[in-house]
């Protein structure tokens, strides 16, 4: 049994505890959001926060989860309005969209930890996601973007994050 | 009307909301309103009137009572913008906004047939070209109809009716919805003909319109292949022979079996299935079999050094002519200097970032298959589309097949083949109830279809004055179409001539530059290695071996190879206004920032026109693209937004080729495995990219591949103009 908070709701699941994070919000919990890429930690789909720390699910077994307060892009805000999400949908980022879960968790991770990242500073935390439709530029203008959204909501005290 | 498409269509949505419990229980015609029956046409320029190519009623828009307009999209959407800019296309011509529409994937179905010949097939970056008629004619006779509706309502002439945003407005300015309208309009007798919307009046065309999937796919709730499916499904893994026709000779299942959440191990035609409750344990119980392949034949030792020896050999024999003019022979033995060289480029996998998966279930003689693929429905091309190929191997009839498309996760062609739907429709005949094989990413690079690999021997001489005389360019490598049916295009057969396959030589026997004296070959190798389209085919190569060899007969010749190239493109006037354009966005005659240097290519391919420069460094003995100025002449664009970010994605994608990309063979299989060894270009390496679209009235071309042709030739041709080092095998080493 292991016991741990999704996107702010309490979870106890019986569960194989080496079976991968991953497997278990897509399959037990039918949360799909969150994409199965490689498998090895090479690609970024399957990012998820833990304790707000962007996070390989495809490397984490459930066990590891235990206490932990994990967020997927589904509970990242409640109607798709974290300044990141709003800031891909002005910038139009997605093509096929599969890699963008994970892109977009680490994005909101960075901008987290640092408010107002350099090129440099999106370099480092963006490169352990892949996107074979080649959106980086876009994502690189996204997340100049969101800052600005993020600073306004900061400015306006209107906390539509919705992150926990 | 709405009977044509009754046999049992079940919607496939694209949001988590119409999905997996859902999914099976939403009728795509469950409106009574408005279904337009359009035929199929050929698109074949701006002035030139569609021709009916052959009638097949069908049902790309539907109106609801309800006011809610929905266009069949019968093109999959893997990232390219059809899902948005088919839409407009119809939105145009009904006089709605796009804001309006909203958009469903069309079920597998002749009724959509609009792509080379008749089939439903995504790919050849075509979806606009076959789209651009019968589209806005479907919008267009929807809106004759609503119009003659309101005219009688109002017993007013037709033509006094303003048809505007979504309304009929009578001349005292009272309005009526198309909702209002829809009933009445359904009883009209279906238009033969009606007048589309003059270019110079487009609203929706031509406009950077948002895309109509992006918000689903910033929230998770996107429906991809690998989240389709009822409730229940169970997970299969297949183990497949490692070496190219390697044969299944015995295999022990008692150790998978033994796996918690495994429950069944059944043999197909492609290997063994290790059915389970979830993904981790069909992983774990396929590492548990104990298989025995025969796969010692004649293949089970062939490394990349006998393909390059054969490719090479078949090169530099006299392979099928495709192009010839002028007397290359007379001139090429003439005294002067004879300027060669050879280019070699590997097999290349196409890593779609969702690994390759199908559900399928077979229950009382029906099959449905959710799949993320390219090509739904079509016999005659490698057994068929989606629907043919899960109904042969479900053992049931195409008629009682139903295939929901979902979002692709990627395709670049790869999804073209329906090989992983095969798989499953085969495995879900054989037991009960619904099943998903997924594909690990091992399996996906390593039995993909792939990129061929070739060898190209170029010669050339130039005159007195520098321009070239004469050149021959000799291809050898497999081809792809010797794998498909030779009636795949009707005409196909006896345009092939039998040893020489165009999506081998594209882009080499068009090549645009004005020579007097040209010669290009193919030679066909036969090698085990599948291979398939990737992502602008044949111009893939071709562009970088023309562009390359050209660059080197610019600096052979003392000349700028921006000018030169102008100077040789008189007559193509669409290549030399791209040329111009990227030479004036990239400052090409002034300056280079210390340490840099600027490449330039050009390509046309898919009925379009690419010219790039990159601007390179060499930092830590590490080559870096720091920007590509990209001009592209795609005719008329329906969404300029969506072309600028397809230029971007084709550049990235030759970039991460250029780089890295090589499949290598050892012991007749794939070396690589996964993105460790099978590198991806990532955010740190992705360029600045700056695109640049030629305004034109010209018919529309593609934009999903040629963006990619010319990049790998800019920055090899950077990097010579940068070290003097001539690139001619990729993925680049830098020396």
């Amino acid at each position: 049994m292991v016991k741990f908070t999704l996107n702010g709701e309490p979870q106890e699941l019986n569960v194989p505890s080496a079976n991968p994070l991953l497997w278990v919000l897509r399959e037990s919990l039918e949360l799909t959001g969150t994409k199965f890429g490689c498998g090895i930690g090479q690609c970024g789909a399957c990012m998820v926060l833990v304790n707000g720390q962007p996070t390989r699910s495809c490397q984490m077994p459930i066990s590891a989860a235990e206490g932990s307060e994990v967020i997927t892009i589904e509970g990242l805000s409640e109607k798709g309005t974290h300044p990141v999400q709003e800031a891909w949908v002005e910038e139009q980022v997605p093509q096929c969209g599969y890699c963008q879960s994970g892109q977009i968790v680490s994005a909101a991770a960075l901008l987290a930890a640092n408010p107002n990242p350099t090129d440099e500073d999106i370099d480092v935390a963006m490169s352990g996601n892949v996107c074979r439709c080649g959106t980086y530029p876009a994502i690189r203008r996204a997340i100049h973007r969101a800052v600005g959204i993020q600073e306004k909501l900061a400015s306006t005290g209107d906390d539509a994050g919705g992150e926990e | 009307m709405n009977d044509q498409l009754g046999d049992s269509i079940e919607g496939g949505g694209i949001t988590k909301n119409l999905s997996r419990r859902t999914f099976v229980k939403i009728g795509v015609l469950a409106g009574t309103g408005l279904t337009l029956g359009v035929s199929y046409r050929v698109i074949k320029g701006p002035g030139d009137p569609p021709t009916d190519a052959a009638f097949a009623p069908s049902a790309f828009l539907r109106i609801d009572v309800d006011g809610s307009i929905t266009v069949m999209v019968a093109k999959s959407e893997m990232g390219q913008g059809v899902a948005t800019a088919l839409p407009q296309l119809v939105a145009e011509e009904l006089h709605v906004p796009l804001s309006q529409v909203s958009f469903e994937f069309a079920p597998a179905h002749p009724a959509y047939g609009t792509a080379m010949g008749g089939i439903q097939l995504t790919g050849g970056s075509t979806s606009i070209r076959d789209s651009w008629w019968p589209l806005r004619e479907a919008g267009a006779k929807a809106r004759w109809m609503l119009r003659e509706a309101a005219a009688q309502r109002w017993k007013i002439a037709p033509d006094k009716v303003q048809m505007y945003e979504g309304k009929a407005v009578h001349p005292d300015g009272s309005k009526l919805t198309y909702a209002q309208l829809a009933s009445a309009a359904a009883l009209m007798d279906v238009p033969k003909d009606v007048p589309l919307r003059d270019p110079a009046d487009f609203q929706v065309i031509g406009m950077p319109a948002p895309r109509l999937d992006v918000p689903a796919k910033t929230t998770g709730e996107a429906i991809f292949g690998m989240d389709a499916g009822p409730t229940g499904t169970r997970v299969a893994l297949v183990a497949r022979s490692p070496v190219f026709g390697g044969v299944l000779r015995a295999f022990d299942s008692t150790a998978a079996l033994s796996v918690n959440g495994v429950d069944e191990v059944v043999e197909l035609e492609s290997g063994i299935a290790v059915i389970a409750d979830g993904y981790v344990a069909a992983q774990e119980g396929r590492g548990l079999l104990t298989v025995e392949w025969e796969d010692d034949g004649e293949w089970s030792t062939l490394d990349d050094a006998e393909i390059v020896d054969r490719l090479q050999e078949a090169a530099n024999q006299d392979g099928a002519t495709v192009r010839e003019e002028g007397d290359i022979d007379s001139v090429l033995s003439l005294d002067g200097e004879q300027i060669r060289a050879a280019y070699t480029l590997p097999y290349l996998a196409h890593a779609t970032m969702e690994p390759m998966n199908c559900t399928a279930w077979v229950r009382n003689g029906q099959c449905t298959v959710w799949a993320p693929t390219q090509f739904q429905n079509g016999p005659g091309l490698v057994g068929g589309g989606a629907r043919q190929v899960a109904a042969k191997a479900a053992g049931v009839s195409p008629d009682n097949t139903v295939v929901h498309t979902t979002f692709l996760g990627g395709g670049f062609g790869r999804r073209a083949e329906q090989d992983f739907v095969r798989e499953a429709a085969e495995l879900a005949g054989k037991v009960d109830g619904p099943v998903k094989v997924i594909w690990a990413r091992e399996d996906d690079i390593q039995h993909d279809f792939y990129r061929p690999a070739s060898y190209h021997e170029c010669s050339a001489i130039l005159g007195v004055d520098g321009m070239p005389e004469a050149w021959r360019h000799r291809i050898a490598s497999q081809s792809i179409l010797q794998r498909m049916v030779p009636s795949w295009v009707p005409d196909f057969a006896t345009n092939w001539a039998g040893s020489s396959d165009p999506t081998s030589t594209e882009g080499a026997q068009d090549q645009p530059y004005h020579i007097p004296n040209i010669l290009v070959t193919y030679s066909k190798v036969d090698l085990p290695v599948p291979v398939g389209f990737w992502r602008s085919v044949g111009h893939t190569q071709n562009a970088f071996v023309v562009e390359s060899f050209i660059d080197e007969l610019a600096h052979v010749a003392g000349q700028d190879p921006y000018e030169y190239r102008r100077e040789l493109l008189e007559e193509h006037p669409r290549h030399r206004a791209v040329l111009d354009v990227v030479a004036k966005a990239s400052e090409w005659a002034s300056p280079v920032p210390g340490g840099r240097a600027r490449g330039i290519a050009v390509a046309e391919s898919f009925g379009s026109f690419v010219a790039e420069v990159a601007e390179v460094s060499i930092e830590n003995g590490q080559l870096r693209v720091h920007k590509v100025w990209c001009a592209i002449d795609c005719g008329m664009v329906v969404n300029p937004a969506i072309v600028r970010a397809q230029m971007e994605s084709g550049i990235v994608y030759g970039l991460t080729a250029a780089f890295y990309g090589r499949i290598n063979i050892q012991g007749g299989r794939v070396v690589q495995s996964n993105f460790h060894d099978y590198q991806m270009l990532r955010m740190r390496d992705a360029p600045d990219v700056e695109v640049i679209l030629i305004p034109s009235q010209e018919a529309p071309g593609g934009v999903g591949e040629p963006g990619t042709p010319p990049i790998a030739p800019a920055v090899t041709n950077a990097l010579f103009s940068l070290t003097g080092q001539r690139i001619r095998e990729l993925p680049i080493q830098i020396a």
